[in-house]
């Protein structure tokens, strides 16, 4: 595992066919309703589906698909996925 | 101790979006159905019955939610409805393929204390997505009946119904299982309690009210707030303080006794599947093939629409409508001229003109809602949102624009689904600049006209003048409404599948009816206004209000090379935009021989007829729309800065285009 130089990343930062645990949420009431109604919650597993590096990406989280702008995934912090059993 | 049962069971139906839940309702009421509208909402409220046994039950179709958060109006008519007209019980219709997400809202509808009855739909999308479910060990271990269904296919719906039935009985459910809250925050949520006994907070229960309190509920911290004795909002808030981050704990909370639920019960592929979805993905929302895609499915979605549908249309005008005008002329040809008038051209003319359309219509709503139903909508609007952020709109916005290619009305109603109010207006602003069929259906007669071979490209590019207009208009108004992007993007992608013709049908019907009762119930009364102003006070059109109205406009007409006539058959486009047509038909004295089409290229030289064409389709949206654009905005401010600004538009592109094109034709 590469270390990270400065801050936590965020779900932004995460390449496409990674792996990462959410670490915290950050924004607005009604966006983190919208976060956590859809399955971000810290200690959730998610898989980068497509992060073409700019604009819309989208994450695969539990068995759903969802797609979220880039300003929002910036919202959302990462740590590295546990290993795998 | 029951005699008999109660009169009648109120049962409502709950459920994320994308889970089938209309395909539940249809199969469970038939044709017993009422749709409206919620009390003050434009959400739709469907409700319908069905008998059993000897008991009848009502079920009332709850808007699809994810949550009851009150992050959407959808979201608190739900939560509402439950709270204040207490449902026998629930249904919560989920899609097995997504489990754990359907169960956010079901632990949601456990804390309002509701007896609930899990429909697991799509169990056949699960097992292709390679998930085993075990029901029984699901129901087991929620405390709550489970019916595995496959709606599409009518799966499950009788014991569905025997379900809803036993539980309505009142047989004893066992008291289900309920998520609980972490122990920090337990404490905070008892002493929030305790701070609210002795006020009146019904019809919301206590322990409820003080969850969502935690969660920092806006519409609830409003209503308590007013509710509580002075000074004790104060004491809560403080309470709170230290507990910002109490929503993202409680849910948190849910999804770990999601977790526990789905245990045993849930069995994931132990490779990662390599699903339809995830194959058709790759290229379908890929950053350079999926807008290839996009281009594609929409280039045949229209080109499949007018293909079929203008003959069809030209059919039902030629045989059904001139048929009718032609029989009630005769019947009415002893009355006065004012009454053959408004029945032959007021009435038939405008709304049974228009109603020639629906062909059209229900061909384009027919494709998109069959885009919608296999999946593929919410991933143009994936595709589309790096454009729609130049407007600080997102990808959502895109969606009632295109349904707007059809027609204006269901688009400002489709704006619905964009949760953000000033988006949703933004959004609305926009959608009379989408070029709907009747304007289409000028430029298709118009452009051959005066441009023969040369017809298509003219056509394409006014769409593309359209086009370019809606996103400079959308660039700056975006500027001028907003600071940052407007609404949050975050949509759920749903799992491709085999499309359901039910579910199609009824969004279908649903949509052209919307649109036949706007043409009735707002375009007759306009239409005929708008006859009688073409042909009061004398029954000429060369000497009616409207043409004197027109006459008087003739100098700003010049500068686009307009003459009066063109200008009425500019207004008379307000009815509904293919009037214009028929305006000019009557104001050339069309007929008996004498095609329109000769006699207009004899009278404009092509320049006119650009200028005209251009302007025609940036005009004042129509009647309907405007009504729609009033209905859902609910401020006849904007509706009518929304007229001017088109009203402007459509003279500055009209005059600009006139001075250039007779220069160079």
């Amino acid at each position: 595992m590469t270390p990270r130089a400065a801050g936590p990343m965020t779900l932004a930062q995460l390449s496409s066919g990674r792996r990462a645990v959410v670490a915290g949420l950050d924004g607005g009431r009604r966006l983190l309703a919208r976060m956590v109604s859809l399955g971000f919650v810290p200690g959730v597993e998610v898989v980068m589906v497509q992060n073409p590096g700019r604009g819309a990406l989208i994450v695969q989280i539990r068995e759903a698909r969802v797609a979220l702008g880039r300003g929002e995934a910036h919202r959302i912090l990462i740590a590295p996925a546990r290993l795998p059993a | 101790m029951s005699f008999s049962g109660p009169a009648e069971i109120k049962v409502a139906l709950a459920g994320p979006p994308n889970v089938g839940k209309s395909t539940v309702f249809n199969l469970l009421t038939g044709l017993h159905q009422h749709v409206g509208n919620w009390a003050g909402k434009t959400v739709e409220r469907k409700e319908g019955t069905f008998p059993y046994g000897r008991t009848s039950f009502r079920v009332i179709d709850l808007p699809g939610t994810y949550s009851l958060t009150a992050a959407s109006p959808e979201e608190l008519i739900a939560r509402e409805f439950i709270i204040r007209e207490r449902p026998d019980l629930v249904v919560a219709v989920l899609n097995a393929a997504l489990l754990e997400h359907g169960l956010y809202l079901v632990a949601e509808l456990l804390s309002l204390r509701i007896p609930v009855v899990i429909g697991l739909n799509m169990m056949d999308v699960a097992r292709k997505e390679g998930l085993a479910i075990e029901p029984g060990v699901l129901s087991a271990a929620l405390g709550l009946p489970v019916v595995p269904m496959e709606a599409s296919s009518r799966g499950g719906i009788k014991e569905l119904v025997k379900a809803i039935a036993a539980a309505a009985e009142g047989g004893r459910i066992p008291e289900p299982q309920r998520p609980v809250i972490r122990e920090d925050h337990r404490l905070v949520l008892d002493r929030t309690g305790r701070l609210l006994e002795g006020t009146d907070l019904e019809p919301y229960p206590r322990d409820w009210v003080a969850l969502k309190i935690l969660e920092g509920d806006e519409d609830i911290s409003r209503k308590v707030a007013a509710a509580v004795p002075p000074g004790r909002w104060e004491e809560i808030l403080a309470l709170l303080k230290r507990h910002d981050d109490a929503l993202v704990a409680v849910a948190s909370g849910r999804y770990a006794w999601i977790e526990r639920m789905t245990r045993a019960a849930l069995v994931r592929p132990q490779t990662g599947p390599i699903s339809l979805t995830h194959r058709l993905d790759r290229w379908l929302t890929h950053p350079f093939w999926g807008l290839l895609a996009f281009a594609a499915v929409m280039a045949a979605v229209f080109s499949l629409t007018y293909a079929l549908g203008i003959p069809l249309q030209g059919f039902l005008e030629k045989s059904v409508i001139q048929g009718l005008q032609g029989l009630v002329g005769g019947w009415t040809a002893s009355s006065p001229w004012w009454i053959r008038g408004a029945l032959v051209e007021g009435i038939l003319g405008g709304v049974g003109t228009l109603l020639t359309f629906l062909p059209i219509l229900i061909l384009f709503f027919g494709f998109t809602a069959l885009l919608e139903d296999v999946g593929y909508l919410a991933r143009s609007a994936f595709v589309m949102d790096r454009f729609m952020h130049a407007m600080r709109l997102h990808g959502k916005s895109c969606l009632p624009l295109i349904i707007s290619f059809g027609c204006n009305v269901p688009g400002v109603l489709g704006t619905r689904i964009i949760e953000s109010t000033r988006a949703r207006l933004l959004t609305m602003f926009l959608i009379p600049l989408i070029p709907c069929t009747g304007r289409m259906a000028v430029i298709a007669f118009l452009a051959p006209l005066f441009f023969r071979e040369q017809a298509a490209l003219v056509a394409i590019g006014l769409i593309l003048l359209a086009l370019g207009l809606l996103f400079a208009t959308g660039m700056i108004g975006g500027r001028l409404f907003f600071r940052q992007d407007a609404a949050p993007f975050i949509m759920e992608l749903p799992l491709y599948h085999v499309p359901h013709p039910r579910t199609i049908c009824d969004l279908v019907r649903r949509r052209s009816i919307e649109f036949v009762r706007k043409a009735v119930v707002v375009i007759l009364p306009v239409s005929l206004a708008v006859w009688a102003l073409s042909r009061f006070p004398e029954g000429r059109v060369e000497s009616s209000y409207l043409a004197g109205f027109s006459r008087a406009l003739e100098p700003a007409g010049t500068l686009m090379g307009f003459d009066w006539r063109l200008m009425v058959a500019l207004f008379a486009g307000f009815i509904a935009k293919e009037n214009s047509l028929a305006a000019l038909a009557v104001l050339f004295g069309a007929g008996e021989g004498v095609a329109l089409g000769d006699l207009i290229v004899s009278a404009y030289p092509p320049a006119v007829g650009l200028a005209f064409m251009a302007s025609q389709l940036l005009f004042i949206p129509c009647a309907a729309t405007v009504a729609a654009f009033k209905q859902e905005s609910r401020s006849w401010r904007l509706t009518l800065f929304n007229v001017a600004y088109l009203f402007i538009l459509s003279a500055a592109v009209g005059i600009a285009v006139y001075q250039a094109a007779r220069r160079i034709l």
